[in-house]
């Protein structure tokens, strides 16, 4: 059978900066993410024949491919579920490629989040579950939806808030080393943790990530091309994608365990088609859009048991020279919350050893992608 | 669309779900059930995942539950939420089928606001039984009240 391991390779990233506010429009911001990703590999915007994205905020291909002055494109795809679908680019990509579609492809995610409306305020929005069986109830946003599973899981498994803090000062310690970080002068303690504001409880506000203006993007290309690139390639050795029988999206509260997430079917798959695994992971990039989806993930990709997802936190074990150094660029929570494009982006910089809070010796990296969404994950190596 | 006495949001009423709430006007708590095998299922959806028939009927509940889970909103929230503030949003699960859970509120009263039981009465496994408040428009919605 035909294999996607190691077949292309990231050769490219860029970015835009992140901020609260960014004067221009999402297109122009999409637009200089990816130039700055193709000068980084160093590949020609003529020479890029494939497009990945993702929905929600969205910036049309069409739009994208006529300002950047692509070539003739042969592939593209957009993934559902807003920040479940970032590491499904890479994946359509790779797929596209390693199978003659397309040579060059270019995955990005443009968004005004920080300036921009919120999208929960919209009333009509039916996505994925039918809005009727909750929103009447005043569950209308992320957090409800999540702090509603994050109970649940604190209940069974006496995860504790100081768990969630875990998460949220290691991102935060890294978005100090981070220049390009929103909170990068701007450290967390344990009392600013347990003393700040509700926003559903049992979530507070540093539970929540960031809403940020920003865009950045990646370059794909075949495993060979990318030799001859710019700079050191980084291996896509293993993606998957995710919607797990009778899944219900943030509301997954009508199947037998609603505790057990896409995560689980996800890595299922990647590693069922890796080399790898995950006690072969030095340092990952989790989707942080709450600080409890760190732990769910961290049990549903495997590198601990059902319900140690808190306890794996102690004893400084996502910082750097713990267990598993967490979004090292500060991630969603501390970094940017660009839907999970920024996690990508760090991974290859981990992996070609330039990141602001390198990981010595980096060589194998985990990105995932949403989870209490239909999601997807990477496997990158060096 | 939002109910203009109370500011809060009316069910958007689809196809699969418009027996729920038509069953809710008349007080009665009913879960979508498979004509075929029997096996109930929530959300309510067009074919049963188990045996794939199209052939439902609506099954008629206990009304009773148990707290399986519930978050304290703060804002920012959509205004007649943020006017109740901090306010209860619940999941309960049914004692009749425990896989089957319904998103709600527990409240005092069935009429009375989603801020009108103290947070601190709330925990998980609290046993609650349905009740049911006009919502504006016809439509009923089902409320949450504690078991003495």
């Amino acid at each position: 059978m035909a294999t996607l391991k190691d077949a292309t390779a990231i050769a490219g990233i860029g970015q835009t900066a992140f901020a609260k506010h960014l004067h221009e429009s999402e297109k122009t911001l999409a637009c200089r993410a990816i130039l700055a990703a193709l000068d980084d590999a160093g590949v020609s915007p003529a020479e890029v024949d494939a497009f990945a994205s993702y929905t929600m905020e969205e910036t049309d291909e069409v739009e994208i491919a006529k300002a950047i002055g692509a070539g003739d494109v042969t592939f593209f795809s957009k993934a559902g579920y807003g920040g479940g679908g970032s590491c499904a680019t890479v994946a359509h990509l790779a797929a596209a490629i390693a199978t003659g579609q397309a040579n060059v492809g270019v995955a990005w995610r443009s968004r005004k989040r920080g300036s921009g409306p919120r999208p929960w305020k919209n009333t009509t929005a039916q996505l994925p579950t039918p809005g009727q069986w909750t929103r009447p109830f005043g569950l209308l946003r992320p957090a409800d939806e999540i702090g509603m599973l994050t109970r649940r899981y604190m209940h069974e498994y006496g995860a504790t808030r100081d768990h969630l803090f875990n998460v949220a000062l290691a991102c935060r310690n890294r978005a100090n080393q981070n220049p390009a970080a929103i909170m990068y002068e701007r450290p967390l303690t344990r009392e600013m943790y347990m003393t700040s504001r509700w926003i559903s409880e049992p979530l507070c506000l540093f539970d929540n990530c960031l809403e940020t203006d920003g865009a950045l993007a990646c370059v794909v290309v075949g495993a060979e091309r990318a030799r001859d690139c710019r700079r050191r390639p980084v291996y896509v050795h293993s993606v998957a994608q995710s919607l797990p029988a009778q899944h219900h999206g943030m509301v997954n509260y009508w199947n037998d365990d609603p505790l057990t997430g896409p995560a689980w079917a996800a890595a299922r798959q990647l590693w069922k088609n890796a080399d790898l695994g995950p006690q072969d992971v030095d340092v990952a990039q989790i989707y942080d859009a709450f600080t409890p989806l760190v732990p769910l993930s961290l049990e549903g990709y495997g590198f601990c048991g059902r319900g140690e997802g808190g306890p794996f936190t102690e004893g400084g074990a996502l910082e750097i020279g713990g267990r598993l150094p967490l979004n090292t660029g500060g991630g969603g929570l501390s970094e940017a919350y660009v839907h999970g494009f920024n996690l990508i982006n760090e991974g290859v910089k981990q992996l070609r050893g330039v990141s602001t809070a390198q990981v010595p010796d980096a060589s194998t990296c985990l990105v995932t992608a949403g989870e209490g969404v239909p999601t997807s994950a990477l496997l990158l190596r060096s | 669309m939002t109910d203009s006495d109370t500011g809060y949001l009316t069910p958007v009423i689809d196809e699969d779900g418009a027996p729920f709430w038509s069953y809710a006007a008349q007080g009665q708590l009913r879960v979508q059930a498979c004509a075929s095998c029997d096996e109930l299922r929530f959300p309510p959806r067009p074919c049963c995942p188990h045996c794939q028939s199209f052939d439902s009927t609506w099954r008629r509940m206990s009304g009773r539950g148990r707290i399986w889970s519930y978050v304290l909103p703060h804002p920012p929230l959509l205004p007649g939420y943020a006017e109740q503030a901090p306010y209860n949003a619940v999941v309960v699960e049914l004692a009749d089928a425990p896989h089957i859970r319904l998103v709600g509120n527990v409240v005092a009263a069935p009429d009375a606001p989603l801020n009108s039981v103290d947070p601190a009465r709330l925990r998980v496994g609290a046993p609650v039984r349905v009740a049911f408040t006009e919502a504006g428009g016809g439509v009923a919605v089902p409320r949450w009240l504690l078991e003495r």
